[in-house]
């Protein structure tokens, strides 16, 4: 078989199949960053805490109330999506008329928080979650072994993120919030509940995080600091994307993810910084990012 | 479950608290200060585990004509913080200082102890450098060192047939040392390294690109130079890529009874490892267990925490030698004579320190159960062999230790 | 999306005239100065000496990064790569070139002022979260250099650093010397930034932060004054690390991760955005919470957070900041 660049062919496509994978987390983690920019103006650093609030919230179901992996994916994004309109409620709503500095330190201190008293009660080493058993097992490509649970995730990610995309660009409601984004007050003088419409999108945004968290649930360690690692990556692809672009965030978050993926086979020391490397580079050539409007 | 580990958490701050103007109290009072990870990845390993083990020493030492108090405090994983508080405690009337974890914080924290004549016994850090290139006549190096993980893995994995091996290490010191280590073991007892990735630490959460990768090697034996929650996430995408079904073997170079709890016997069974501590071991470990179980919230001990247990007894005993004042007086001292006597005690057994600071003991190559075959709580462990205590650790002479007169 | 640079919480203080105080410091400014300085002289009896100079290290750093959020309003998201790596540098330079404290500390402030040269001739194309984004970029590239550079030492960083001798004479082995050269560099460089603020030069930065465009329509090359203010920042933030290295006699990656550079953020916003002392009260508070919380175990972060959300929900303009507003004083 032929070899590109001194690595055989299947091997490298295997990677760019690994590195798609994850960029399914990013995908769907940086979609719900930029739905609620893009209608907030909050730079929303407690993202990574409420990732790893879906994935507790699956094993937290299965332990206490013995509900599975699908009950999971349906309640969990339920319920932490409610304690960020808990937080949304409390907190937030007070700051969306000042600098995004003020929004970021906000929910960088709620993230800390968070992640402090998970960590209190749960131990820091992490809990068992396993894969459902309609998922395990694996398809032989010929060239590697793909387990069936990654491409659940992929082909789960891709309806997430297709879906919200139709919501906001297809619907009514779509409509409405694309509208409060661009003059709030006008969409207001339209009998529009602008407010509650806020607080909901940011439920809405939480509950896609909790989405991923779940998704991880079966093949990351459960535990409180596994977001913590993974927000100044996925606020990366967020920049790069172009703030508040839907579209760029989930085109972004697949091609990191492949870009990633190459990294680690080529120079793997620096997989986590080539993100920012590229950040800096398009910041500095597109100053919206790649999708976003000046 | 969290009421009490938190009291037990209030205990050591309002101990910490205490004025510290007491002076005559003080004269004849020990203070030891566990200076350890409260918060963090590493937290669970020992934390508030290893300051339960440490109290339970004081206890079952009893009143011997002096006081021991013990005080506890979180480091953060941070060099500058575990010195400064270091500096603080030593300077504040600490004779001793235990646990510090994570190598970079042990290592700071050695520097102190020398410049202020005091007790430091290293229960937690992986770094060989301790008895070796940094060593001090005020250190004691109780626990693991990437050198005796890598020797018992190593070796006992190339003898079971595991002869070539494909590295995934954590790219920082840690890592780097326990693949060199655990490389040259490999190479001399007659296997190959068929290659190793370095990845980012610690911004890593996917391996499978460095599974993938290490499966192509077409290595028998898959070695994980990393620790915490990597090799746990390292362990679980393993099982899901099906590396281990198909006969590749795992060696987690280092890894804790915690650890394994996290990831299930489902997911961990078949995994091999290095201890130097497992509670059903023997009559002596069992009975420590025992003894520890109602301080420790439902956990096990595992060898980081239990080792504070023993080193606490030892230090102790020491102090009881040779009387308090001189004891308060002189680090250097108090470690000479603590290497001049046996140790003994329920958790390691008998066992010396040797004259660069490295305290010896066995240690235990064990295989993961699988869920069949484990009977109860925390029945994780079959023994598969043990290295003698003069065998598993570097020969005195290889070490660059400043102490050693050749 | 909006990009507007400018702060709304930053204290305007009194409007109007001020009474001509010396250097440039007014009549409660002056009051402050002399408490701090007092406080600098006493603080060594009553607290513990290392646990002041590890403070006035972090203020020094806050001061410095104060400098370009409060007076120029560039929200830098990366100061940890100047602070750290001028701790690295001090480092190399008194353990294995052998140079005095002094030299090491010129060599560490040397090297955050040039990175700060390279750095924000990049960051400053962009504005407001986009400068931000482009310092944090940066920054995790030096983190990652820090990483494979074999001269850091990496994960274990680089320890055993000697104190040395000042000007090759004054031994500063004790920890009471070290505190006085510490005291003594902490002051000249608050004295400095304070200088720089009331400076011709200050005047433009005040400009630019509450004005860009109309600063440039005046004939001013705003590039250039904020590219100075940025060298200038980063070269104090690594004569800050620097002194750090040598006080604790260890240099490791901390001081480079993106927490140092949340950390120094946090300090300035706990004390107060532009207010000339905020950032030495915000590091003191800081400071103090990871020295005497560490007893508290596990609360740490928690506190920590609390103490982010109460910042920005009820005290925006930090502890200085309302205190001043409260007398109407500018601090």
């Amino acid at each position: 078989m032929d070899e590109i660049f001194g690595i055989p062919a299947p091997l490298l496509f295997g990677q760019l199949l690994l590195g798609l994978i994850n960029g399914a987390f990013y995908a769907m983690l940086s979609l719900g960053l930029a739905v609620i920019f893009g209608l907030l103006n909050i730079i929303n650093f407690t993202h990574g805490a409420q990732f790893m609030m879906g994935a507790f919230a699956a094993w937290m179901l299965l332990a206490w109330a013995g509900l599975g992996y699908w009950w999971a994916l349906v309640l969990a994004p339920i319920i932490v999506g409610f304690t960020g309109i808990i937080l949304e409620k409390l907190f937030i709503s007070r700051l969306y008329k000042l600098d995004h500095l003020y929004g970021l330190l906000l929910t960088l201190g709620l993230g800390l928080i968070i992640e402090g008293v998970f960590r209190n009660q749960f131990g820091s080493s992490g809990l068992p979650y396993r894969i459902p058993a309609e998922l395990s097992g694996a398809w032989d490509l010929g060239f590697m072994y793909m387990p069936i649970y990654r491409g659940w995730v992929v082909v789960a990610a891709l309806f997430f993120c297709i879906s919200t995309w139709l919501i906001i660009e297809k619907t009514r409601l779509g409509a409405y919030l694309r509208a409060a984004t661009e003059r709030a007050e006008l969409v207001q003088a339209f009998g529009i509940n602008v407010p509650r419409m806020i607080t909901l999108t940011y439920g809405a945004g939480v509950a896609l995080a909790a989405v991923a968290g779940v998704l991880a649930a079966p093949i990351y360690s459960v535990n409180p600091q596994m977001g913590s690692n993974l927000i100044i990556v996925v606020f990366a692809v967020v920049v790069i994307g172009g703030m508040g672009s839907i579209l760029g965030s989930i085109i972004t978050g697949f091609g990191l993810g492949i870009v990633e993926g190459l990294t680690k086979v080529f120079y793997p020391e620096a997989s986590a910084t080539v993100i920012f490397v590229i950040m800096a580079i398009v910041l500095l050539a597109r100053p919206a990012g790649l999708f976003g409007r000046a | 479950m969290s009421f009490s580990r938190r009291s037990v958490l209030a205990t050591g701050a309002a101990l910490g608290m205490a004025p510290l103007s007491r002076a005559r109290a003080q004269a004849n009072t020990i203070k030891i200060g566990v200076l350890n990870d409260m918060s963090g990845p590493y937290r669970d390993i020992s934390g508030p585990f290893g300051v339960a083990c440490t109290k339970q020493a004081v206890a079952e030492f009893g009143m011997q004509g002096f006081n021991v108090e013990v005080i506890n405090a979180d480091h953060q994983n941070k060099p500058d913080v575990g010195a400064g508080l270091a500096r603080q405690w030593y300077d504040q009337g600490v004779d001793l200082i235990l646990d510090v974890p994570t190598s970079s914080v042990g290592l700071a924290v050695a520097q102190v102890a020398k410049e202020k004549n005091k007790a430091y016994i290293n229960t937690g850090s992986a770094t060989s450098d301790l008895t070796g290139a940094a060593c001090q006549a005020t250190t004691v190096h109780w626990m693991y060192d990437t050198y005796m993980l890598a020797k018992s893995t190593g070796s006992a994995m190339v003898a079971a047939g595991g002869d070539s091996w494909f590295f995934l290490t954590a790219d920082y010191a840690f890592g780097h040392a326990l693949e060199r280590d655990t490389a040259n073991f490999v190479r001399s007892a007659g296997g190959r390294v068929m290659g190793q990735v370095r990845y980012p630490f610690p911004s890593t959460t996917d391996f499978s690109s460095f599974l993938v990768q290490a499966q192509a090697s077409r290595a028998k034996v898959i070695g994980m130079a990393n620790a915490g929650a990597d090799t746990i996430n390292t362990i679980k995408q393993a099982a899901e890529f099906g590396i281990t079904r198909r006969g590749t073997k795992l060696a987690a170079l280092l890894m804790f009874l915690a650890d394994v709890h996290a990831l299930g016997l489902q997911t961990a069974q078949g995994l091999v490892l290095t201890e130097s501590f497992y509670w059903d071991l023997n009559d002596r470990t069992r009975a420590v267990t025992r003894r520890l179980l109602p301080h420790l919230n439902g956990a096990y001990p595992n060898m980081a925490s239990v080792a504070n247990y023993s080193a606490t007894l030892h230090f102790l005993k020491a102090v009881k030698d040779m009387g308090v004042a001189a004891a308060k007086a002189s680090g250097t001292e108090i470690v000479n004579r603590m290497k001049a006597m046996p140790t003994d005690d329920d958790a390691f057994g008998a066992g010396s320190i040797r004259v660069d600071g490295r305290k010896l003991c066995p240690s235990y190559l064990f295989e993961v159960k699988s869920p069949a075959e484990s009977k109860g709580p925390y029945d994780y462990y079959k023994l598969l062999g043990t290295t003698p205590a003069g065998e598993a650790f570097r020969p005195l002479n290889e070490g660059g230790c400043s102490q050693v007169r050749s | 999306m909006s990009s507007e640079t400018t702060l709304t919480a930053i204290p305007t203080g009194v409007v109007g005239k001020q009474a001509p105080g010396i250097w440039g410091f007014n009549g409660s400014q002056l009051i402050a100065l002399l408490l701090l300085v007092a406080a600098l002289g006493l603080a060594p009896f009553f607290l513990y000496p290392v646990f002041v100079m590890k403070l006035l290290c972090f203020a020094l750093f806050a001061c410095a990064f104060n400098l370009l959020i409060g007076y120029v309003g560039l929200m830098s998201f990366g100061h940890a790569a100047y602070f750290g790596m001028g701790g690295y540098i001090a480092g190399h330079a008194a353990k294995v070139w052998g140079l005095t404290p002094e030299l090491s500390i010129i060599a560490g402030g040397l090297v955050g002022a040039g990175l700060g040269v390279l750095g924000g001739w990049l960051a400053i194309r962009r504005q407001g979260i986009y400068f931000a984004m482009i310092t944090m970029a940066l920054a995790q590239m030096v983190y990652f250099f820090c990483v494979q550079a074999p001269f850091t030492g990496g994960e274990d960083g680089i320890q055993a650093i000697p104190r040395g001798k000042l000007f090759g004479v004054i031994s500063m082995d004790s920890d009471m010397a070290m505190y006085w050269l510490v005291a003594v560099v902490f002051l000249m460089g608050f004295m400095f930034i304070h200088r720089i603020i009331h400076s011709p030069f200050g005047q433009v930065m005040k400009a630019i932060r509450e004005n860009e465009p109309r600063t440039t329509s005046l004939g001013y090359r705003t590039d250039d004054y904020k590219l100075v203010a940025f060298i200038l920042s980063c070269g104090l933030a690594g004569v800050a690390g620097a002194v750090k290295t040598l006080v604790f006699g260890i240099a490791t990656l901390t001081d480079v991760h993106f927490s140092m550079s949340g950390e120094v953020v946090l300090m300035t916003l706990v004390g107060g955005l532009g207010t000339i002392f905020g950032p030495v009260i915000g590091a003191a508070v800081v400071v103090g919470m990871q020295n005497y919380l560490a007893e508290m175990g596990a609360w740490v972060t928690v506190i920590q957070g609390g103490i982010f959300v109460a910042c920005v929900l009820a005290f925006r303009r930090g502890i200085v900041g309302e205190i001043g507003n409260l007398f109407k004083v500018k601090l």
